[in-house]
């Protein structure tokens, strides 16, 4: 896995809450037996306006001029800031790939869908959470004409604000260890091979009717 | 010894280690594999060289993109087929069982895995699946992963996890008559809102659960990340036991006699102590119908759509606004007056023999309105669909103008062919009613087997007390 260090890069304000995995890829596209290539159907329903389907080229797709994405500000944008729950509904990790696929690094909000927020970062992307009054605060800052460049430090955990503004974030101990160093967990787990088998051989006569 | 909940039991049973910072390594007792969220897990296995620690861990079955209809041609969407045919090629090529397309064992993978006796009281149980949580009901604890997840349980038969915060919820009482298990948590659901469970383990408890049949269990748990949660418990009683017993995979004899008293000890201790505690009347629970795009927005059947100008949270008001654009619906109009074009009875949330019963007895003499383009139901597994035929439940709908389908996830999500056109309003037995869940621009209610009948036969919602 790539690893995460120091990022920076424009924010995106998706002003909704409860966004859910379908809204982020809908089904048609969890067909693909890929892990790439689901950056052009992100929010797909919402993007284009015509009906999506897997393996189509979306170049000449009419677009949504009212979805934020398609803001001639948020072009380039890589941090996606958005609202409470973002990310509930389906365990589909196809939300993530097609977040990062499409370039999304970061992503803020006031609170995370659990499965979704595992998901983040086993993929690169790191979601953060800020409490509302800070992320209203961002909302305000990223829908100007001048679009919000913000640079993102894992080690610090802190967001930094061209206007010399700075964030402090929380990041899980463990997760930020696994994506500063870009580490890949089965690798981690297999170290404890040993514990496992002889845990497993515990359980064989504990619990016989699990084997 | 301090008291325990039935979360730390069965927390402190799977660890095999702990980090300093409180990260577990969990062992997991059951795999259920499903076509979508696995293909790119395999890959990842063969990449890096790997084979699955423990195949008899693992049971497979295709469900969200196979037909429910002339199964014997085939699947005719290319891209579905090669996924299909992919899960087919993996379990061969791992070892790794499965009830394949054709086999009358297949089903909704959340279905077969009670159905078979491969989920048991006190194992830990993941899937690729949010919905894994129904497994909860049997006093398991089970959880909903990414593929990532997926390929680390197939690698290591572990997965890392912080342990959960816990919360237990009292439903007190007794539930009036006409009222059932969907209701129950979309109640739920409607207090705490889809966030409300959001870093917990639920406990569910209290007289009106205990007296709910398994398949009603599994309804409440399975709903539970619809609540936010990471898993749904119940605890093991009588009711556990008697559906275990004698299921292909349970134990028998002597492992059966020593599995039952290491069971009796999978429920919560007097005077455990819950991180937050919600108790719910069971009388004050009415049928309930969703009327928005997330499973919080709704409301009993007795009730009107709700007005966003009377929401101070701005936040939430604009969110109804949108909601209520989406669906097509006024504030203020009463649920019973809500004209549906299509009515969807399956899913693992309510797919089992005895919703497809509560539904036929609904069905039983009746006529599905001439207004309703579409009434669909699908069994949530090849042996619901037996059973049901057995029954003579089939014969009923289809007298009574339903579809009777071949099983598996179908408009639930509507990957296969079974889809809701722009526009098209449905009522549902499922459990998500995002945008676009059940086809782009598709308007989905949630409710009951019996509402989602009888809204069938009416033409409109209707309180099902009332037939
Ligand atoms: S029936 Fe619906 S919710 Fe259940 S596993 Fe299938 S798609 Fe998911």
């Amino acid at each position: 896995m790539e690893k995460f260090i120091k990022f920076s890069g424009i924010v995106a304000p998706l002003d909704r809450s409860n966004v859910d995995t379908d809204a982020i890829i809908p089904k048609q596209f969890l067909k693909s037996i890929k892990r790439s290539g689901f950056g052009p159907n992100l929010f797909d329903e919402w993007r284009y306006l015509d009906q999506g389907e897997p393996d189509q080229d979306c170049a000449g797709r009419p677009l949504n001029p009212a979805f934020v994405l398609n803001d001639n500000r948020y072009h380039k944008a890589s941090i996606l800031l958005t609202r409470a729950n973002f990310g509930c509904g389906s365990s589909r990790e196809h939300a993530p790939w097609a977040l990062a696929d499409y370039g999304f690094r970061v992503i803020i909000a006031p609170s995370f869908a659990d499965i979704f927020f595992n998901n983040c970062f086993k993929n690169g992307i790191l979601p953060i959470v800020l409490d509302s009054k800070t992320v209203d605060r961002l909302f305000g800052l990223a829908g100007r004409d001048q679009p919000l460049e913000l640079t993102v430090d894992l080690d610090s955990q802190k967001l930094f604000t061209a206007a010399g503004d700075t964030i402090p974030f929380d990041v899980d101990p463990f997760r930020k260890h696994c994506l500063l160093q870009g580490l890949d967990d089965i690798g981690l787990t297999l170290q404890y091979s040993k514990e496992i088998r002889a845990f497993e051989d515990q359980r064989k006569v504990t619990a016989p009717w699990v084997f | 010894m301090s008291a325990k909940t039935l979360y730390d039991k069965l927390w402190e049973d799977h660890l095999v280690r702990t980090d300093d910072d409180g990260t577990g390594l969990l062992y997991i007792d059951r795999h259920l594999v499903h076509e979508v969220t696995s293909p790119q897990a395999f890959e990842g296995l063969r990449m890096a060289g790997r084979k699955p620690w423990r195949v008899n861990a693992v049971i497979a079955t295709p469900d969200h993109n196979v037909p429910t209809t002339n199964r014997a041609s085939g699947i005719s969407d290319p891209v579905a087929k090669v996924q299909v045919e992919t899960l087919d090629r993996n379990c061969i090529e791992f070892g790794i069982t499965e009830f394949g397309m054709n086999d009358t064992r297949q089903g909704v993978v959340h279905v077969v895995g009670p159905e078979q006796g491969l989920i048991l009281p006190g194992m830990t149980v993941v899937c690729g699946d949010s919905h894994t949580s129904t497994h909860g009901a049997l006093g398991a604890l089970a959880f909903g992963i990414g593929t990532s997840e997926v390929e680390h349980v197939l690698a290591t038969q572990c997965l890392i996890q912080k342990k959960s915060k816990s919360m237990r919820v009292s439903v007190d009482g007794e539930l009036g008559v006409g009222v059932t298990a969907k209701d129950i948590v979309l109640a739920i659901i409607g207090e705490i809102g889809t966030a409300g469970g959001t870093g917990y383990v639920i406990e569910f408890a209290g007289d009106a659960i205990r007296a709910l049949s398994m398949e009603g269990r599994m309804t409440v748990c399975n709903m539970t990340i619809e609540a936010g949660a990471r898993a749904g418990i119940i605890a093991v009683d009588a009711t556990t036991i008697e559906y275990v017993k004698g299921r292909p995979h349970a134990p028998t004899g002597e492992t059966w006699d020593a599995a039952l008293s290491s069971w009796q000890n999978l429920h919560t201790d007097d005077g455990a102590v819950f991180d937050r505690e919600i108790h719910i009347d069971a009388a004050s629970i009415a049928p309930q119908v969703t009327w928005g795009t997330s499973p919080e927005m709704v409301v009993s059947v007795l009730d009107r759509v709700p007005d966003p100008e009377r929401e101070v949270d701005s936040t939430k008001a604009e969110g109804m606004r949108r909601a209520l654009d989406y669906m097509g619906l006024k504030a203020g109009t009463p649920i019973s007056e809500i004209p549906v074009d299509l009515v969807f009875i399956g899913s693992c949330t309510n797919g089992r023999i005895e919703d497809l019963r509560a539904a036929a007895k609904i069905a039983q003499g009746r006529k599905v309105a001439g207004s309703l383009t579409q009434a669909l139901v699908v069994p949530g597994s090849g042996l619901v669909k037996a059973q049901a035929e057995q029954e003579g439940l089939d014969r009923i709908f289809i007298e009574a103008g339903f579809e009777w389908r071949e099983p598996g996830c179908s408009m639930c999500l509507a990957m296969n062919a079974d889809q809701l056109k722009p526009g098209q309003r449905c009522a549902s037995t499922s459990n998500r009613n995002f945008e676009g869940r059940q086809g782009k621009d598709g308007r989905t209610h949630l409710v009951g087997p019996a509402m989602a009948a009888a809204a069938a036969i009416a033409g409109h919602f209707v309180d099902v007390r009332d037939l």
